[in-house]
């Protein structure tokens, strides 16, 4: 049961608004915790407490460089979410096909109606 | 006539939302009579996963729908809800409940379809609410071909190879 709930955790962590922003930030190279309340307006108790349920479900790393401690965007775990959400947009893609082919044949048969 | 082929968006909005926007070449009102018709919702509805069995339509605030498909294994899934605001060509509000799951109620998604003009084509944006976090990560989950528990696994996995 821990297992799954870790798991879960990992998308609920990453689908958060906020901390996706973080993500966006980190995509462009490790920064510190002060480079990132910069970056991002916010304060920086939130900004750590984000941090911190993101290293929780292993989507940021940290290392430490003399006092700093710098974060990265681990790509490993932030895949398989990405994986999902793409899979799901197919399955709408592939619906909308077949609409539009019900649209086509819609569209042609009022050309015709509004010529007789 | 050839239409040009759109790709659906996706985005999550909030932890409990899913967005799907998607753009058509045809009028607004012709998207709308798609969507809405039961003998229209059978040709598209099933995604090329199946046959559509049942498209039920009662379009009226209060009215029910409820919509199925047999997979190429023999499965059925199934959805039904209640239609809560029906404007035409503009706006349909409904629940949706998937019938796959026991307590399906309590897990229903408030859907809301917005039909908007651009130049003569149409973009549609539907909107799902469901009621947790939870909630929508199986819906979204549920697009795996593979399935949810694959994805579990995987996104396990992910996780274990960090430690």
């Amino acid at each position: 049961m821990a297992r799954r709930a870790t798991t879960a955790d990992a998308f609920n962590a990453v689908a958060e608004p906020r901390r996706r922003q973080i993500l966006d930030v980190l995509a462009g190279g490790e920064l510190s915790v002060n480079e990132l309340v910069e970056r991002l307006g916010l304060a920086q108790p939130q900004v750590s407490k984000h941090l911190r349920v993101l290293r929780e479900v292993g989507a940021v790393d940290v290392r430490t460089d003399g006092r700093l401690h710098l974060y990265s965007v681990n790509g490993a775990i932030l895949k398989p979410i990405h994986d999902w959400v793409k899979e799901y947009e197919q399955m709408w893609a592939e619906r909308f096909e077949e609409l539009d082919d019900v649209l086509d044949e819609l569209n042609t048969k009022e050309e015709g109606d509004g010529s007789e | 006539m050839a239409v040009n082929s759109q790709s659906a968006r996706v985005i999550l909005p909030t932890d409990e939302q899913i967005l799907i926007t998607r753009e058509f070449n045809a009028p607004k009102e012709l998207v709308y009579k798609a969507w809405t018709t039961p003998d229209l919702v059978k040709r598209w509805w099933s995604a090329k996963r199946g046959e559509t069995t049942v498209a039920e339509i009662d379009l009226r605030v209060g009215g029910r729908w409820r919509y199925a498909m047999v997979t190429e294994d023999g499965t059925e899934v199934a959805f039904h809800g209640e239609y809560q605001e029906v404007v035409s060509n503009e706006r349909i509000v409904s629940t949706e409940v998937y019938e796959g799951i026991p307590n399906g109620e309590a897990n229903a998604t408030l859907n809301t379809a917005t039909f908007e003009d651009v130049e003569g084509r149409t973009i549609l944006a539907l909107l799902v609410e469901a009621p947790s976090k939870e909630v929508r990560n199986m819906i979204v989950a549920s697009g795996m071909e593979d399935g949810l528990q694959d994805a579990l696994d995987l996104l396990e996995e992910a996780a274990i190879s960090l430690h």
